[in-house]
C-alpha cells in the first residue's frame, strides 16, 4: 500500500513535462543558470512582471482604460491565456500571439497606438501575461482555424533555409542534446517566452529569438510581426502542448 | 539526415568571428597595475579568500560570482575592503565591498561580465592591515547563434 | 524611478544574519559598445550601492561597467534590533535611489 502511494505521489510531483523524454530548455542550463530562474527575487525578469504590473494599472489612449478596467487583475482572467496561445481573432481574420492581442486590445479598446515589437512595456505586459501560465501544461486553442496556421509553422520547421542550408528540424530534433560550439543545443520548446536571455541582457519575445535562428543560419529574418512567425509560434507551442509553462525563464 | 561535417564546420567558424568584435584591452599588466594600486604595492598572501564562479560559463553577459572571506567580523577583526579584478575586460576592476563588522558575515554575490576565458583576482584587505586573496581561471563559452 | 526586487526579511530573532537580497532594473552600459555610426553608446552605470541599518552605513559597493546589466546583489547583515534598513544607490549622473525597509527583531 505504502509503496503504491509513493509511487503514485512520485508521478504527480514529476509533472506533464516529465511524462514523455521533451525536455525543456531549463533543463539544458547549467546549475546557476536554473537557480536564476527559479529565485524569484533573483531572477531578471520579474522586473519585467513589476513593470508590467504597474502599466496593467495604467490608462492608455484616448479610452483612459487600463487593462484593469476590463479585465481586473491579471490573477483572474488571464490565468492559463498564454498557455493557449496564439489564437484566432474573429475580426482580423486572422492568428495572433499575445504581444499581437494586447497591441489590438489598445487599438480596439484603449485607442492607443501599437506598441513596436520588442518594446520594453510591451514585453512587460506579455511577461506579467505568461506569469499567469506559470507552473500549468500548455493546451493549444482548439479553434480548428489555427490548424492550417500549425501546419504551415510546421513546414517551415522543415524547411532548410539560409546559406547553411539548415532546417529547425536539422538542429533542434535531428541534433537536440548535441553541441554547436560550446553550447547545448535544446529542443525548442518554447515553454518560457518571453525570456530573459543572457545574451541579449534583457527580455525578449519568440519572435526574436526565432531571428536569432535564422541569422545562425545566415539567413535574413522575416521581419518582425510576419505571419510566418505566429505559425512557427503555433506550431511550436502545439509540438510542446502538455509541457509546463516557466513564464519569465532565463536562457543563456 | 544529420549536420554534415561542412555545416557544422561552417556554423562553428562563425562563432570567433563574430566574439573578436566586443572590445578587448585590458591585459594581465593592466590587472597587475591596479592590483599593486591596490594593496600599495604588498604582495597579498593566498588564503582566507573563496572565490566561488563556475568554471565554465554559459554567457559571459551574466556569470554568478560569489566572494566570501574567512573573518570573524567583529570590531577588532573583520575584512574592510574586497577589490575583485580580471584581466581581459576592458577595465581592470570589476566590484569593491567595504563592510563593516557589522554585517556578521563577510560573503557577497553579484553577476559581473567577462569578456574572454580569463583570470579572476580577488583581494581583501583586513582590519589589521593584511592582505589575502585567491584567484581562479574561468572559461567563457560562446553562445549558439546570437544576433549580430 | 527604475523598477526594483528588494528581499529583506520582515522579522527575524536577535543575533541572527539574515540575506538581503537587491535586483535593480538597470542597462548597465558599459560606454564600450559600438553603435551602428561608429560611435559609443555612452557609459550609463549604477556606480555605488549602500546599505544602511539605523542610520549608521554597513555596506558600501562600488560598481564598474563589468557588472552585468539589472545588477542584483545578495549580502549578509547582522540583526540585533528592530530598526530601518535603506538600500541606496547612485548612478552615473549622480541620481539617487533609495528602498526602506522595516524589519522586526523578537
Amino acid at each position: 500500500m505504502t509503496k503504491v502511494c509513493t509511487t503514485a505521489l512520485v508521478i504527480l510531483m514529476a509533472g506533464p513535462a516529465q511524462s514523455d523524454d521533451r525536455r525543456s530548455g531549463f533543463e539544458f542550463m547549467g546549475p546557476t543558470t536554473q537557480s536564476m530562474q527559479t529565485d524569484d527575487m533573483a531572477n531578471p525578469g520579474m522586473l519585467a512582471v513589476l513593470a508590467g504590473e504597474r502599466l496593467w494599472n495604467e490608462p492608455a489612449g484616448l479610452s483612459e482604460q487600463s487593462c484593469q478596467t476590463c479585465h481586473g487583475d491579471p490573477e483572474g482572467e488571464m490565468r492559463g491565456v498564454a498557455a493557449r496561445y496564439p489564437a484566432f481573432d474573429e475580426v482580423a481574420g486572422t492568428a495572433v500571439d499575445i504581444s499581437g492581442r494586447v497591441n489590438l486590445c489598445r487599438t480596439r479598446h484603449q485607442r492607443a497606438d501599437p506598441l513596436p515589437h520588442e518594446n520594453a512595456d510591451l514585453l512587460a505586459l506579455v511577461t506579467l501575461i505568461g506569469l499567469q501560465s506559470r507552473g500549468l501544461p500548455i493546451q493549444p486553442d482548439p479553434d480548428p482555424r489555427l490548424t492550417e496556421w500549425r501546419a504551415r509553422g510546421e513546414a517551415y520547421y522543415e524547411t532548410r533555409v539560409g546559406q547553411l542550408n539548415l532546417s529547425c528540424a536539422q538542429c533542434h530534433d535531428e541534433n537536440a542534446g548535441g553541441h554547436l560550439g560550446g553550447a547545448p543545443i535544446p529542443e525548442a520548446h518554447p515553454t518560457g517566452y518571453p525570456i530573459y536571455r543572457l545574451e541579449w541582457q534583457a527580455m525578449g519575445s519568440l519572435q526574436r529569438r526565432l531571428r536569432g535562428c535564422f541569422t545562425g543560419v545566415r539567413s535574413e529574418p522575416w521581419p518582425y510581426g510576419s505571419d510566418g512567425y505566429i505559425a512557427l509560434e503555433a506550431y511550436l507551442m502545439q509540438r510542446a502542448a502538455g509541457m509546463t509553462m516557466e513564464t519569465p525563464a532565463v536562457r543563456p | 539526415m544529420t549536420l554534415t561535417r561542412r555545416s557544422t564546420f561552417a556554423l562553428g567558424l562563425g562563432l570567433p568571428l563574430m566574439l573578436v568584435t566586443r572590445p578587448l584591452f585590458a591585459s594581465p599588466e593592466t590587472m597587475g597595475a591596479a592590483i599593486a594600486t591596490f594593496t600599495a604595492g604588498a604582495t597579498p598572501a593566498e588564503g582566507r579568500v573563496s572565490l566561488d564562479i563556475p568554471l565554465l560559463v554559459e554567457n559571459g553577459n551574466s556569470v554568478p560570482m560569489t566572494v566570501e572571506v574567512d573573518s570573524p567580523m567583529t570590531a577588532n577583526d573583520h575584512v574592510t575592503e574586497i577589490a575583485v579584478f580580471n584581466e581581459r575586460n576592458p577595465l581592470p576592476d570589476i566590484v569593491r565591498f567595504r563592510p563593516s563588522p557589522a554585517l556578521g558575515l563577510a560573503r557577497f554575490q553579484v553577476r559581473i561580465r567577462l569578456g574572454d576565458t580569463q583570470k579572476i583576482t580577488a583581494i581583501a584587505r583586513m582590519s589589521d592591515g593584511s592582505l589575502w586573496s585567491a584567484a581562479m581561471t574561468v572559461i567563457v563559452t560562446a553562445p549558439a547563434c546570437i544576433e549580430s | 524611478m527604475a523598477d526594483v526586487l528588494v528581499n529583506i526579511p520582515e522579522s527575524a530573532a536577535p543575533g541572527e544574519i539574515i540575506e538581503i537580497k537587491l535586483l535593480i532594473s538597470h542597462p548597465m552600459e558599459t560606454g564600450f559598445r559600438p553603435l551602428a555610426d561608429g560611435t559609443l553608446q555612452p557609459r550609463d552605470i549604477i556606480t555605488s550601492v549602500r546599505c544602511l541599518y539605523g542610520g549608521e552605513t554597513v555596506l558600501e559597493v562600488d560598481l564598474h561597467p563589468a557588472i552585468s546589466a539589472n545588477p542584483f546583489l545578495a549580502f549578509h547583515l547582522r540583526v540585533d534590533r528592530s530598526d530601518e534598513i535603506v538600500l541606496e544607490w547612485t548612478d552615473w549622473y549622480g541620481e539617487v535611489q533609495r528602498e526602506v525597509r522595516q524589519i522586526e527583531v523578537v
